[in-house]
């Protein structure tokens, strides 16, 4: 049973931002786990800073998609024999291994989804449909990626709820004092970011839930972007619904998972029928599996779970201490490089953030500094990120955005920031 | 452009590349003038600079075919080059397939407006 953590480091907002004394891993050692670094892009070697999007993939994540089709092929709960068994054990010795790390309380809490985006669909569907009714508010805040906006727009469309949204100020950080007062009698549900992906944004969860609990509200966090650069502790946050991805952490695409407080998944009807989530069907009467199994209809990405044990398994033996300094010193390092280059404006300057990276230059659309950085290896992001609502905010109509994760280093920030200066001169 | 005879929308959501395309087209059916407005990325601004010189002065007819090869072209398939002129030079964005968007956006919109469709996307 997993025990509360009350340390600074699983809240959202650490206390000190000393990491001088922090451990350190060995980054070439680490890089060289991780085959696509060897890419090269145009003739250069790749760049690879666009995390935010997608993570690259260590050799023993890779190698548990491969071992699982090559020696445990077979599908999973309902075998008798050795390899079905095999893979039924793998299989839930991930879900363990998810509730360990974001320190839930149970492992029917975990459900396996296909990702942070069908995770919070679910609760919309499950959890929104059956308790919510015209009028009631649900609060979400300008910095959401799309997918905490659009589910909520289409359960308020169908159910007649409303939809709230808190401001953020210039630095992109969350106002606090505007977000409290937008919770009502009528409020439901606070929908909110961990890390903004558009941002870079740190929210501070802890409070946020303290603050929506006091008025009975329920909190849904999406966790997309925090996993894989932050501790997570769901007991301590005492969030009622966390969602996250795999393929964000390293691990494979097409996985993710939705915690939720087994009080109100055990309340919540089941979205997808079929085979897994019954305990007995006749033309009758169909009875539902107990949970997790309720939630996860059919075979599952069976290998994809395995990939994302594996991924997990991997982040733990780095260490959040050590990721955590390692990121933070390289987004330090970045935000000065970037920032002092002439006609540079930073989009994000929240006083916590993660290793995001958004900006626009003076002239130059961001398309154009995309495809100018591709020339030099370098791979970045371009656009409005699935948050439009954010970009607008900024009054731009998108950003550039370079992200970070444990395998970029200070030399990847010179050559992205000799690649923007190129593509200065190239529009001058 | 003082009083276009037509005019249209191009809009980009996914970038914000946006133009307005302003045409004067006679009673012959000449495309007497043609010019746009708008904010965008490179690609798009010089494909709708290079647009303005090349539909003007034609006729109608004459534009469709030249909207329709310029498509062709930085889409990779056969397109007519006598037709295309100097519109040759974004044979080169084939290399970029995300980039394409960019160069049709303002073709769209000049068709949409003789076509009087008002606002057009190329997402």
């Amino acid at each position: 049973m997993a025990q509360a953590i009350t340390t600074s480091v699983t809240t959202s907002r650490p206390r000190s931002q000393n990491f001088a004394a922090a451990p350190r891993f060995d980054v070439d050692a680490l890089r060289a786990k991780f085959p696509t670094l060897r890419e090269s892009v145009h003739g250069k070697p790749l760049v690879y800073l666009d995390n935010a999007a997608t993570t690259l993939k260590p050799q023993a994540v890779i190698d548990a998609l491969t071992d699982y089709y090559t020696t445990k092929v077979s599908n999973i709960h309902r075998g008798v024999h050795y390899l079905s068994e095999q893979g039924t054990l793998t299989y839930e010795r991930a879900r363990t291994k998810v509730r360990d790390f974001i320190h839930a309380t149970n492992d029917h809490e975990i459900i396996f989804t296909r990702g942070t985006t069908e995770s919070i669909n679910l609760v919309a569907q499950s959890f929104g449909r059956k308790f919510f009714k015209a009028g009631d508010e649900i609060l979400i805040t300008t910095m959401e990626h799309h997918s905490n906006i659009v589910p909520w727009q289409m359960l308020c469309e169908r159910v007649g709820c409303v939809l709230k949204v808190a401001p953020i100020n210039d630095k992109g950080e969350l106002i606090l004092d505007a977000f409290k007062q937008l919770i009502s009698p009528r409020t439901r549900l606070v929908a909110v970011v961990h890390v903004s992906n558009a941002l870079g944004t740190i929210n501070p969860v802890y409070e946020i839930v303290k603050i929506a609990h006091a008025s009975g509200v329920q909190v849904l966090v999406d966790g997309a972007q925090a996993v894989a650069h932050l501790p997570v502790d769901v007991q301590t946050l005492d969030v009622d619904f966390y969602a996250f991805s795999g393929h964000k952490l390293f691990g494979p695409t097409g996985i993710g998972v939705l915690y939720g407080k087994e009080k109100w998944l055990s309340q919540m009807p089941p979205v997808q029928g079929g085979g897994d989530m019954i305990l007995s069907v006749t033309f009758e009467k169909t009875t539902y599996n107990e949970l997790p199994y309720k939630f996860e209809a059919g075979t599952p990405h069976i290998a994809g779970v395995m990939g994302l044990g594996a991924a997990i398994d991997y982040v733990q033996e780095i260490g959040f201490a050590a990721i955590r300094a390692h990121e933070q010193e390289i987004l330090a390092y970045a935000t000065a490089a970037v920032g002092d280059i002439p006609g540079v404006t930073i989009i994000g300057t929240a006083a916590e953030k993660s290793g995001v990276l958004s900006f626009t230059m003076k002239d130059i659309h961001p398309h154009d500094i995309g495809t100018l950085v591709d020339a030099e290896g370098v791979a970045i992001r371009t656009g409005h990120h699935c948050a439009q609502p954010a970009m607008e905010r900024f009054g731009v109509p998108a950003t550039a955005r370079a992200s970070f994760s444990l395998y970029n280093t200070r030399g990847d920030v010179d050559v992205l920031a000799r690649a923007l200066k190129k593509a200065q001169e190239t529009f001058a | 452009m003082p009083r276009p005879s037509h005019a249209a929308n191009g809009y980009n959501p996914l970038c914000g590349d946006t133009f307005k395309i302003f045409l004067q087209i006679n009673a012959a059916g000449v495309i007497q003038d043609v010019s746009f407005q708008g904010s965008g990325c490179a690609i798009s601004k010089a494909s709708a600079s290079l647009m303005t010189t090349s539909l003007k002065g034609k006729t109608l007819t004459e534009a469709e075919k030249i909207v329709e090869e310029f498509h062709n072209l930085i889409t990779g398939k056969t397109a007519d080059a006598e037709v295309l002129g100097k519109l040759k030079a974004f044979s080169g964005i084939q290399k970029y397939p995300a980039r394409v968007k960019c160069a049709s956006l303002s073709w769209h919109a000049a068709k949409a407006a003789w076509q009087n469709q008002g606002t057009v996307s190329t997402e």
